[in-house]
């Protein structure tokens, strides 16, 4: 089977993550007398002072309502908002910021993808294609779209190691198919997936592609050109950015083909009672007084990533991730769950009659911070047969000496159980 | 580590937890509830033979946390010989307690279930020790729907 060539991964020489970890204040403290080990960048990321700094600077100095005033402060405030845009294109190296939208994260660009390319392009009989490692962010508003249009949901199965199955994902595809929906990378699993070829095969019968991309865009390098994807979703809050704002990266064209997802205002151009006249892209999907601070922060956070440079962040990352796996295999009660062979910094794991809620709260007593749950990722869960995983996400900032403590707490924990 | 979680992982949790009572299906119960904590995943079956007012059986199956098996198993201990209100009762004095809402001073008459007071110090747990409780309460009110905490 062909599957696409990943992108090669930098040297991680020089990597000073002591330097990094001081740009983040909220990592210098101890929690339960233990320094804090912050394991759950999947969930979401601390910020570096860059973007707190970003963000309380437009309070302080530059803030207003973007663009609507004449005066000086509207004008510095929409040309931070205006120029956040840019940076967010620069990032995903879209052809133009007008299809660059902002949103309130992952969940809101991938409902409205839904409700308005769904809503006004699929019917009774259409069939959407998902896989089975989604968030639930990217199941429910397709099946509340499926619900609406009477179109039908196709999930793509995996494999027991978290793959996709594209063998299945090939026969899935069919003239019913309207579009394909996956994640660039498992929240739940690590798995990075082959999106280059899902595309190809996709885009072989026409149909358009979104990529729920909250979990790669911190990891990856993504050029959504190059990819060539319709669609490009992700959340700021995991990117070091602030929560509540996030991106929709959509192709002109079909941005433009598109009806409004809200109405209010800033989304038009012309209102009278008998009729609207809608704003120009990316306006016209963005009703209303938008997170103005947060999306300048957001920029800032993008500036932030450019200084260390998302292939040698990659590379460290990779690097936290075969440590943690190599010393995790060598705890017999441990199993890892999702062990793709392309993964992001993500372990996912159980032990053996010790639930994972134990394991976080007992984490905890020793400052480690993981997440314990189904992921908002229950078929995932049902899947391998766990109510939920516990998991260790690793961020820019993490260290190895941090590996080692999870590891230490796991023995530990392990042994309180006994 | 031991020292911190000592409140709240006690030895009678872990040893319910490896060895639940009334870890079992029961046959032809008089009522059976399933409850839910959608936050954690934890699943519990709870099977209750009433004689009259009285609790003359009761029984629970299901997956959990520490705190969430230990908790059922304990309940199913206490609760069993009791009236219904009596259990009703238990349940109001347990939910304050583990929220937090009650001195103390009613420890004595929680018992062994006292154990679990250290949820209170952990919010977020609160929820895996209460909702064998809430299954019950909803069984005793004959609530047929499954459960959940949220
Ligand atoms: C893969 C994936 N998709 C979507 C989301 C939803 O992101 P948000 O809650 O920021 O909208 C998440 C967040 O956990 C995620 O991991």
């Amino acid at each position: 089977m062909s599957v696409s060539v990943f992108p090669k991964q930098a040297p991680t020489v020089g990597y000073d993550v002591e330097r990094y970890r001081a740009d983040f204040p909220i990592l210098q403290q101890a929690i339960n007398g233990h320094p804090l080990v912050y394991l759950d960048n999947a969930a979401s990321s601390q910020k570096p002072k860059a973007v707190i700094d970003a963000i309380s600077r437009v309070y302080l100095q530059d803030y207003a309502n973007v663009h609507r005033g004449v005066h000086t402060l509207s004008q510095r405030a929409t040309d931070q908002f205006e120029g956040a845009r840019e940076k967010a294109r620069r990032l995903l190296n879209a052809a133009k910021t007008e299809e660059i939208v902002f949103v309130r994260g992952a969940t809101e660009a991938i409902n409205l993808v839904a409700q308005s390319y769904g809503r006004s392009t699929l019917q009774a009989g259409d069939e959407i294609l998902i896989s089975a490692m989604e968030h639930h962010s990217n199941i429910v508003p397709w099946q509340m779209l499926c619900q609406q249009t009477g179109a039908v949901l196709k999930v793509i199965p995996i494999s027991h190691q978290g793959e996709l199955l594209l063998e299945r994902y090939a026969d899935l595809l069919s003239d019913r198919t309207k579009l394909v929906a996956v994640t660039h990378m498992s929240n739940a699993l690590g798995t990075i997936n082959p999106v280059e070829h899902i595309i190809r095969l996709a885009h072989e019968r026409g149909i358009p592609v979104l990529l729920d991309g909250a979990q790669a865009a911190p990891h990856l390098v993504v050029d959504v050109r190059a990819l060539d994807c319709d669609f490009y979703v992700l959340s700021g809050h995991k990117l070091y950015g602030p929560s509540g704002i996030g991106i929709l990266y959509g192709k002109e064209a079909l941005l433009k083909a598109m009806p409004p997802y809200q109405g209010g205002g800033d989304m038009i151009r012309m209102v009278s009672f008998e009729r609207t006249q809608y704003n120009t892209l990316p306006y016209k999907f963005e009703a209303g007084t938008p997170a103005i601070a947060d999306a300048i922060g957001l920029g800032a956070a993008i500036d932030y990533l450019g200084t260390i440079g998302l292939e040698a962040i990659a590379a460290h990352e990779n690097e936290l991730l075969a440590y943690a796996t190599q010393q995790a295999r060598t705890i017999p009660q441990l199993k890892i769950i999702g062990e793709a062979a392309h993964k992001g910094a993500i372990l996912s794991f159980t032990l053996d009659h010790i639930h994972p809620h134990d394991i976080g709260t007992l984490l905890d007593q020793v400052g480690i911070a993981v997440r314990a749950g189904h992921h908002c990722a229950m078929p995932v869960m049902d899947f391998y047969g766990v109510p939920a995983t516990a998991r260790a996400s690793f961020a820019l900032y993490n260290t190895l000496e941090e590996v080692d403590a999870l590891i230490n707490g796991i023995k530990q924990l392990i042994e309180v159980f006994g | 580590m031991l020292d911190h979680i000592r409140d709240l992982y006690q030895e009678v949790v872990f040893d319910h937890n490896r060895n639940p009572r009334n870890f079992r299906v029961m046959e032809a119960p008089s009522r059976k509830i399933d409850g839910f904590n959608p936050l954690c995943g934890d699943r519990i079956t709870l099977y209750l033979k009433l004689d009259g007012p009285v609790i003359a059986d009761v029984s629970f199956q299901g997956s959990g946390c520490a705190i969430s098996t230990a908790s059922a198993s304990l309940m199913t201990e206490i609760v069993r010989g009791k009236t219904e209100e009596e259990a009703h009762h238990l349940f109001e004095l347990f939910h304050r307690i583990t929220t937090g809402q009650d001195e103390v001073a009613n420890f004595e008459e929680l018992g062994k279930l006292a154990v679990l007071a250290g949820v209170r110090a952990y919010p977020a747990r609160v929820k895996c020790a209460t909702l064998a409780w809430h299954s019950l309460e909803a069984a005793l009110n004959n609530e047929g729907e499954a459960v959940s905490t949220e």
